[in-house]
């Protein structure tokens, strides 16, 4: 389906994204050369490019916190913008399978974001080699492939919400409006409820020997668990860790074991790739459980709706 | 050997094309169409009456598919909607009420995409497409955005749209609502001529008792999900207005039948 290529939204957030990126290399790109003036070849500098945050923020964060918007953008009108125009009760007396409608709206929009994301990584990219003059290698590749693979994943959640709600409201700023509540409430006060719920349950009561190091493990782990339900922190600790081969773990500093502590500081190389895959495996199935299982309500509540509401 | 292919796909003329078995649908406890017996020839114009909400619009959508009916059984074109409502769909076209195009795609691009989805190759596609224009009068216009389009040439378009799989059979809801005197003459004409020279079947739902009057063989009165009177116009004529009337008019007929509900 071939109608987001012509639509002027589409236009506008891609190159929004596009020139945002430019400028985030450009200037991360700047930095890095200043930085490497005079200095061995460090392992792995070329990922620096889209993770270090130079003067505002870096790729990823942006990517992570935008990206929704551009799930959202391709896909709140998609359904109910048929209803209006009265174009979807012509589509469902023609022979084709009911779901083939709702598959094409869901695959076309992940088609998109998948050539905005891929376009968006190689420009950078190009833009990186000719700034700093590395050549990425093979792992690094591979590492900023299984990215966009990520994001890819992470931003179609967002468009399997706002078809989804394109199915359920029948107007189109109803459901606009309702993904848009749903992306800042994951993105703002996911982490604030995070932290008021941790701080009801297990309170850091400061007595006189100290902060009581057991009530501590308790506050982090539920504040922890708490904001792993948004799919946001999910998809930043996910990527974070596979484009930051020095990260090893997802866990914060309080919550290692004095062993964990311990090797980090004494092994200060990278982890190979495959190590940095294990560790967010767990992050990488609930982005796909959830991407899966809004479509998949998605589906159900179309298939199920009565012609005549649409 | 017994051979059981059931009566699909035959051309006869005079052929059975839809038939319904105490067709019933209930939304919640209102009954919608209340044990519908209804048999469609191959080839004739059937008009489809009653006021608003009587359940045509209803039956039209069981006929298609499109919801099932509560009970009873519908046979279209020889299979079941219910059960193949893929079959019923390749060969039945259906121009809803108000019909809607993308706005941002000429005439042209949308009889395209809707050729496309009834899996016309697009040589075959190109030549109907071309052809149907011709016959709806919009070949002028064709390239023309269907933003910009009034309602009679979007009705036109319509039309075209759902001639454009080559139908046996053609649902129309109020086809000439909203429509100055030329454009409707125009389409009714054109339905006219499809069922004479295309031996297509046309069925349509429409309150203009006038029109239906000039077009129509046969008729079908509906009142809240009853059908309460079917036949040919004269054959009504005579049962309720009595022998002999020559100068009756469907109105007369229908608000007879109105009262009487």
């Amino acid at each position: 389906m071939g109608d987001h290529f012509n639509s002027l939204r589409f236009l506008l957030i891609s190159a929004l994204i596009v020139m945002v990126g430019v400028i985030i290399t450009s200037m991360v790109g700047m930095a890095i050369q200043e930085e490497l003036k005079g200095m061995a070849k460090p392992t792995l500098i070329f990922l620096l490019l889209f993770t270090s945050t130079g003067k505002l923020f870096s790729f990823v964060q942006f990517i992570g916190f935008f990206g929704p918007l551009l799930g959202i953008f391709l896909g709140f009108d998609s359904i109910n913008r048929e209803r209006v125009s009265r174009t979807l009760s012509k589509l469902v007396s023609q022979p084709i399978f009911r779901d083939s409608i709702i598959n094409a709206k869901f695959l076309s929009g992940v088609a998109i974001i998948a050539i905005i994301l891929v376009a968006t990584v190689l420009l950078i990219s190009g833009l990186g080699i000719r700034l700093i003059g590395v050549v990425p290698g093979a792992e690094e590749v591979s590492r900023l492939i299984i990215y966009v693979v990520i994001s890819l994943l992470y931003i179609s959640f967002w468009l399997g919400i706002s078809i989804l709600f394109s199915v359920i409201f029948r107007s189109a700023a109803t459901s606009a409006l309702a993904s848009l509540a749903i992306w800042i409430f994951f993105s703002f006060f996911m982490s604030l409820g995070a932290s008021v719920l941790s701080d009801a349950v297990a309170p850091i009561s400061q007595t006189a020997s100290g902060v009581d190091a057991e009530m501590l493990i308790r506050h982090e782990r539920i504040q922890r668990v708490t904001s792993l339900f948004s799919p946001m922190t999910l998809y930043s600790e996910a990527t974070t860790t596979i484009l930051d081969p020095m990260r090893k773990t997802t866990r914060t500093l309080v919550l290692m074991g004095p062993l964990e502590r311990f090797s980090m500081s004494r092994f200060q190389s990278p982890l190979p790739l495959l190590e940095s895959i294990f560790i967010v495996i767990p992050h990488l199935i609930s982005i796909v459980a959830i991407t899966l299982l809004c479509f998949g309500i998605c589906y159900l509540v179309f298939m199920r709706q009565e012609i005549r509401t649409v | 050997m017994v051979c059981s292919f059931g009566w699909g796909g035959v051309k006869v003329k005079g052929q059975i094309i839809v038939e319904t078995e105490d067709l019933t649908k209930k939304y919640g406890s209102r009954t919608a169409v209340d044990h519908l017996n209804i048999k469609i020839e191959e080839g004739e114009v059937f008009g489809f009456l009653g006021p608003n909400g009587a359940g045509k619009t209803t039956t039209l959508l069981m006929f298609l598919g499109l919801t099932e009916p509560t009970s009873g059984k519908a046979k279209v074109i020889g299979f079941d909607p219910t059960r193949e409502p893929f079959k019923v769909k390749e060969k039945v076209g259906y121009l809803p009420e108000n019909v809607g195009f993308y706005d941002d795609m000429d005439a042209r691009q949308n009889l395209r995409y809707i050729a496309k989805l009834n899996r016309i190759s697009g040589e075959v596609s190109e030549k109907r497409i071309d052809y149907w224009l011709e016959m709806v009068g919009l070949s002028d216009e064709s390239t023309k955005k269907v933003g910009a389009f009034s309602k009679g040439m979007r009705q036109r378009l319509g039309i075209a749209e759902v001639l454009i799989k080559e139908p046996k059979l053609v649902f129309l809801d109020e086809p000439t609502i909203g429509l100055d005197p030329d454009g409707t003459n125009r389409m009714l004409d054109l339905i006219h001529s499809l069922s004479r020279e295309k031996n297509i079947t046309l069925f349509l739902s429409s309150h203009l008792l006038d029109q239906v009057q000039r077009i129509c063989d046969r008729v079908g009165i509906m009142i809240n999900g009853n059908l309460v009177a079917i036949g040919p116009i004269e054959e009504l004529a005579k049962k309720k207005l009595g022998l002999g009337k020559e100068d009756y008019t469907l109105e007369e007929i229908y608000m007879k039948y109105f009262k009487e509900a």
